[in-house]
């Protein structure tokens, strides 16, 4: 075959030709074809050693064993025993000298996060702002305490739990249902309680309320109305309010009584895992 | 379309047929020595260059320090959040491939890219045991393997295999401290992927560099392919001037025949070339215009009393004028035109702004992220909290103490979580993540005021560094 003046090696053509143009038939190296066999019997090789073939209730499983459950399994286990020595370390402190540890404080928020968020979440919030109800945790306003012991504490036991005889219990009575009060002393008494914090909406009746206050509700949330932690009493003076701070929303509190609850945590959680929350709760903004 | 049938049915498959450059001696042989030594030199070498950066930091001149997550050039470190320097430098990489293909045709193939110098590199060695050209075609040739020929292979596979060592072991420290690093190799104390990345390293070499060569531009790189659209008329390649050597022939024939051109076939071109082409048949995407052709034509050219230049760097649109009769335009009318104008300046603007926000980067660096789950929180005394996440950059080489201000209303005031000053201390060289509060008093303009603009100040008192992030203060609109 006459060589073209832009065919540069002695090979043939395809014989196909569109226009004049011809269609040169370089031929593939020999190492390329090798490669390409050698990636097929590789691929046959793969299938039997790890799950592939589709049957009628699964697939094989390979047979070097490999999953990917399994492979979950060993990092879960793997990461367990890394972090084991901190967790240990962790549980020996003593609470208060924890953030003193730059590594363990470290360690206890990034652990701590990760246990508000699976466990607590739920009813705090993602960002431990809480809801109506569900006290927020970012504030400086704390029911039962906000120094790292008392918040551990009240983790470990719950509030009003009824699985742990430890649990932190108290109850308000509703004045109103259980008729402790009179229609017009509750009214007084919601008066005087939202004057505390300035927004009485009747200051007529806040002179009465003040002594209804301090026959019925002071025992508990104090003479001067800034609650009791012994009892969980909120205080009633400041800017933050449970379960909502109008008219409306404190008078369902006063005739009904409202309480929450939550679970004692030392059945589900590690003591690890319990003071790594702790610490996390303790520095997002309104440790004591 | 029309069919016609081939006229004699060939194997798709070939086997590489083996190639033997013989040894050549010229200007562009020389400027590829010195340039194989240069950047040898510079892979060798760099790793060992000290660099006194204080105690806190490593003292090596160029350093990829992946666990620590910073990269060192001579007085230069770049932390993660300045990638963006990474990126120019490959714009500017990217640019400057465009720039020399369109002036110089494929000059990093044939000078600068590793496969080549490395290939050069183990051509030589062959060269030093086994022989030239000749010698190596008869030993290859040599059925037989005798003492003789063992002995050879032996010594050249063994001298390839140390160079390989060589070059995979250099790559291992630029990542971590060279010294400590060579004696850990030898005393096997060294992580497992420092041997496995020299085993890698060190096999990919002997094989491209020994046995692939020409086949890994063939087959493998895709940047002859891209080069096809990057080069045009002006472009430099090396080119066989065929209106003055055709029709060839052997040098005694040539008083008889006044026809004769100035190619005597003497194959000096094609013997030497090391992807085993011949120039004469025009351009080629196996041609990595390494230029040894024209050294070895120039040397002939000499010998039989001709004028240099049969086989030369030439642009494809000399051709037609030098038909014509006309002199060829001069080699810088090639290179600078438009086209490579606008790649320069390209290149030099995306450098110049490297290098100015190089010099403008502060030592002490903070990124505000405000927390928005939830925007603010109601303090008991009804003041208004806002949450930040400050990370704070120290690039010093000692600790330093960071004060936090907040500029935007007199009534705010800033709060640091874990500590009641205002000021925090940052070990050396690190990243500090500190929540920082900011309080407007219960009625203040902010706490009432949906948003209000406010600037975070990060201040070094010892030395007077400082910078700011702007940010929002959110406050509650009915409060």
């Amino acid at each position: 075959m006459a060589k073209k003046p832009n065919q540069t090696k002695d090979v043939g053509t395809t014989g196909h030709e569109w226009d004049g143009i011809e269609e040169l038939n370089t031929p593939l190296p020999r190492w390329w074809l090798w490669t390409f066999y050698a990636c097929i019997v590789w691929g046959v090789i793969y299938t039997i050693a790890y799950p592939a073939w589709p049957l009628v209730n699964g697939a094989t499983a390979g047979f070097l064993g490999w999953s990917t459950r399994g492979d979950v399994a060993a990092e879960i286990s793997a990461n367990e025993a890394k972090l084991g020595p901190i967790n240990a370390k962790l549980a020996a402190a003593e609470l208060t000298e924890i953030s003193a540890d730059a590594e363990l404080q470290g360690y206890a928020v990034s652990a701590g996060a990760a246990v508000f968020k699976t466990w607590c979440a739920q009813c705090h919030g993602s960002g431990a702002a809480g809801a109506a109800g569900y006290p927020n945790l970012l504030d400086d306003d704390w029911l039962w305490g906000g120094d790292i012991e008392t918040i551990h504490t009240t983790i470990t036991h719950g509030i009003r739990s009824a699985d742990d005889e430890d649990t932190r219990i108290s109850d308000m009575p509703a004045f109103g249902k259980d008729e402790l009060l009179e229609k017009e002393q509750i009214e007084q008494v919601v008066n005087y309680v939202m004057s505390l914090s300035g927004t009485a909406q009747d200051a007529a009746l806040v002179e009465e309320g003040a002594v209804v206050f301090a026959d019925n509700c002071a025992s508990c949330h104090g003479d001067d109305a800034t609650g009791g932690r012994d009892l969980g009493a909120p205080n009633l003076s400041d800017a933050i309010w449970l379960f909502g701070g109008s008219y409306d929303a404190i008078k369902e509190t006063v005739v009904n009584s409202r309480k929450g609850v939550m679970p004692n945590w030392n059945t589900r959680l590690s003591e690890a895992q319990i003071r790594a929350v702790s610490a996390y709760v303790h520095q997002l903004g309104g440790g004591e | 379309m029309s069919q016609t049938e081939p006229e004699a049915p060939q194997s798709l498959y070939a086997a590489r047929e083996p190639i033997f450059p013989r040894r050549v001696k010229g200007k562009f042989r020389n400027l590829k020595w010195l340039i194989m030594i240069v950047t040898l030199g510079i892979y060798y070498l760099t790793p060992w260059i000290r660099w006194d950066r204080g105690p806190a930091l490593p003292d090596q001149a160029v350093l990829v320090d992946l666990g620590n997550r910073r990269f060192f050039f001579f007085m230069i470190e770049i932390w993660p959040h300045e990638f963006y320097f990474v990126a120019g430098l490959l714009v500017m990489a990217g640019l400057g491939l465009f720039l020399f293909t369109s002036a110089l045709g494929r000059v990093w193939c044939g000078y600068a890219c590793p496969q080549t110098v490395w290939t050069d590199l183990f051509i030589l060695v062959e060269r030093w045991i086994e022989g030239d050209r000749n010698a190596r075609l008869r030993l290859h040739r040599q059925k037989k393997m005798d003492f003789r020929k063992a002995r050879l292979r032996l010594e050249k596979w063994s001298a390839w295999l140390l160079i390989s060592v060589a070059t995979g072991g250099a790559w291992v420290f630029y990542f971590t401290d060279a010294p400590t690093l060579l004696v850990d190799l030898f005393t096997l104390n060294a992580h497992p992927i420092a041997y496995s990345t020299i085993v890698v390293m060190t096999l990919t070499t002997f094989i491209f560099g020994g046995f692939a060569r020409e086949q890994i531009c063939i087959y493998a790189c895709p940047w002859p392919r891209i080069q096809a659209a990057m080069l045009d008329e002006d472009s430099l390649v090396v080119g066989y001037r065929s209106w003055r050597g055709e029709p060839r022939g052997k040098a005694r024939k040539q008083e008889e025949n006044a026809e004769q051109g100035d190619c005597i076939d003497c194959m000096a071109c094609v013997n030497v070339c090391p992807v085993g082409i011949d120039i004469r048949n025009g351009q080629q995407l196996e041609c990595i215009t390494c230029a040894l052709c024209i050294d070895a034509c120039d040397e002939i050219m000499d010998k039989i009393g001709k004028p240099r230049g049969l086989i030369d760097y030439m642009a494809l649109t000399d051709e037609a004028a030098e038909r014509a009769g006309n002199p060829p335009k001069s080699i810088w009318k090639h290179i600078f035109r438009p086209r490579t104008i606008l790649y320069t300046s390209l290149w030099t603007l995306v450098g110049v702004g490297l290098v100015v926000a190089l010099f403008m980067r502060t030592e002490i660096d903070l990124t505000v992220a405000p927390v928005r789950n939830p925007v603010f929180v109601t303090l008991s005394d009804g003041s208004i909290r806002n949450t930040y996440d400050v990370r704070l950059r120290n690039k010093h080489g000692e600790d330093r103490p960071f004060r936090i201000s907040v500029k935007g209303d007199p009534a705010l005031r800033v709060q640091l979580e874990g500590t009641p000053y205002a000021t925090t201390d940052v070990p050396a060289d690190t990243m500090k993540l500190q929540r920082v509060y900011v309080i407007a008093p219960k009625g203040s303009n902010p706490a009432t005021h949906e948003r209000t603009d406010i600037r975070i100040w990060v201040e070094d008192n010892s030395t007077g560094d400082r910078a700011y992030k702007d940010t929002v203060f959110h406050g509650k609109e009915n409060n």
